[in-house]
């Protein structure tokens, strides 16, 4: 796995790295900051499993950023990364001592780091929520389609991301916004969740699962998580969906779309949505809506993941890739 | 945009609210209900800021019921507003202040029907009509051209309404309408703007 340490406009000393493991990562991050804590901050990119590691230059804490979107690090608004044609950058490189000067590698972010020397509170920081994702509730339960893409800035960093979260196996949680937001927030719940079936030897419902949820996030709320969920679940009263988010929505309803491409994948739903659907149809239109998503917004693609939930649970359907999808689709045409 | 509407009556309060849940240029949910009970006869309506609404109406709601659980009797309409108001006030200076605009509207055996407005700067008016959002500025005035005391009837309410359909640029499909009198809070007909009728002419003669 590789790794490439982007040091700011101030550093004098950048590095291509070469790290076995996360654990050596953690060891070197902690040696190589310190070296550069003095000057600026620091922008980790770490390939393999596709996260962003920011440190500002005040604090020692790592923030665990979006993989799903580069954000306005540190208050700008886009990082702009020019490279030096001539430096190269090879994924997986072996060690790569030369030092480069700054003029080799400009990572010029707008808005200089470290500039705003404000006590603890850290710069907003703006994600994008680069994704689809629906829900939609019909007669025979709940169907869940999401597509795959994770996105820095205009980059695809994977077309293979999971973005269903299983809490347990009559709850399902969808992901958009920040992915570490979303998938830690929903591990909790699924704990609260476990909990709470012991405690009261029942199943915890649908609303009950998504109001911990949104109670657990609101105490957060102007800090800077970016949570954009549906809690999908079966419970006694029948098929449940909720959307919450970090803004402390939370709302109950029949259907959902969440994401910048949900715009798109609302029209083909709301036209082609009837409660009385056979949950193959269901499923074709999931499918279909997530497609026609991933056909006009740049920032979905890679697999349709579907699933279904119903009276026993949820079952994986299907997941297929888009371009095949779209393939189908002509020849039916 | 939000918009909530309240008028006093002789012997009633009659309040409505419209009933989108809207994200940015997207309705989530277009049936929301933005009026929480807090006793048998007290309504609050509550909008503003995501999260803050239902956080803070439910922290009210709770509190209301936890003092008839306590003392054996109910808050009268002005204290519920006045504690309300209170609230408001203590979390305005804090970090997190609540960002919620409300109307409080009940009736009370002894003084009759009350309606209060509440904005997020925790100001508080008892006020005989009242209303919040955008629409308010299209709707106010008519209500001062035409309202006299104990002389609404109720069923001007649709002409009300209707002149955000005629007037106003977002759409406000439908709203929710309750009236509280010394019964209790009743549920009344949604009104529905000139495409939800359009509509639902239009599913039946299919």
């Amino acid at each position: 796995m590789s790794l490439f340490i982007f040091v700011g406009e101030y550093i004098s000393a950048l590095n291509h790295i070469f790290i076995d493991c996360i654990e050596c990562i953690k060891h070197y991050f902690n040696c190589a900051v310190h070296k550069v804590s003095q000057i600026g901050g620091a922008v980790i990119f770490c390939l393999h499993h596709q996260t962003i590691y920011c440190k500002p230059k005040k604090s020692i804490e790592r923030l665990l950023v979006s993989k799903m979107a580069l954000a306005s690090v540190l208050g700008s608004d886009y990082a702009d990364f020019s490279f030096d044609t001539d430096k190269s950058y090879a994924f997986g490189s072996g060690l790569a001592a030369e030092p480069t000067s700054i003029d080799n590698l400009s990572f010029a972010i707008k808005g200089a780091l470290g500039s705003a020397e404000q006590d603890d509170v850290e710069k907003k920081i703006e994600f994008l929520h680069g994704t689809t994702t629906l829900a939609f509730k019909f007669d025979h339960g709940v169907i869940v389609a999401v597509d795959s893409r994770a996105t820095a800035g205009a980059y695809i960093a994977s077309q293979t991301v999971k973005k269903v979260i299983e809490i347990n196996p009559y709850l399902l949680g969808t992901m958009a916004g920040g992915a570490a937001d979303c998938s830690f927030w929903e591990r909790l719940l699924a704990r609260q969740c476990r909990v709470y079936e012991l405690r009261n030897k029942e199943r915890i419902s649908v609303a009950a699962a998504s109001k911990l949820l949104a109670n657990m996030v609101y105490q957060y709320k102007g800090m800077g998580l970016s949570m954009g969920t549906m809690v999908c679940g079966w419970d006694k009263r029948g098929p449940g969906l909720y959307y919450v988010d970090s803004e402390g929505n939370r709302v109950c309803g029949d259907l959902f779309a969440v994401g910048s491409g949900s715009m798109y994948a609302y029209g083909v739903i709301d036209s082609g949505l009837r409660q009385d659907m056979s949950v193959e149809d269901a499923c074709e239109l999931g499918r279909r809506a997530i497609y026609q998503a991933t056909y006009r917004d740049a920032y979905s693609g890679g697999q349709v993941n579907l699933y279904h939930v119903h009276g026993e649970g949820w079952t994986r359907v299907s997941q297929d890739d888009v371009l095949l999808l779209h393939h189908k689709y002509q020849e039916k045409l | 945009m939000e918009y909530l509407i309240g008028i006093q009556g002789p012997d009633f309060v009659l309040v409505a609210a419209d009933s989108v849940a809207a994200s940015s240029i997207i309705k989530m949910k277009d049936d929301h209900d933005k009026m929480f009970k807090l006793s048998d006869n007290i309504l609050l309506l509550c909008v503003g800021e995501a999260g803050d609404t239902v956080q803070f109406a439910e922290y009210i709601q709770k509190n209301v019921q936890l003092y008839k659980m306590r003392n054996g009797y109910e808050l009268s309409p002005t204290a519920a507003a006045n504690f309300t108001r209170k609230n408001l006030a203590d979390y305005l200076r804090s970090r997190t202040p609540y960002h919620v605009n409300l109307l409080l509207a009940g009736y009370d055996q002894a003084d009759g029907p009350a309606l209060f407005y509440m904005d997020h700067l925790s100001a508080l008016a008892k006020a005989p009509f009242a209303a919040h959002g955008y629409g308010a500025f299209l709707t106010l005035s008519i209500l001062d051209r035409y309202y006299k005391p104990g002389g609404w009837t109720g069923e001007q309410d649709a002409s009300l309404l209707s002149i955000l359909n005629k007037r106003f640029i977002l759409n406000l499909p439908s709203f929710n309408v309750r009236a509280i009198d010394k019964e209790g809070v009743h549920d009344l007909e949604k009104v529905c703007g000139r495409e939800r009728e359009r509509e639902g002419r239009e599913r039946e003669s299919r």
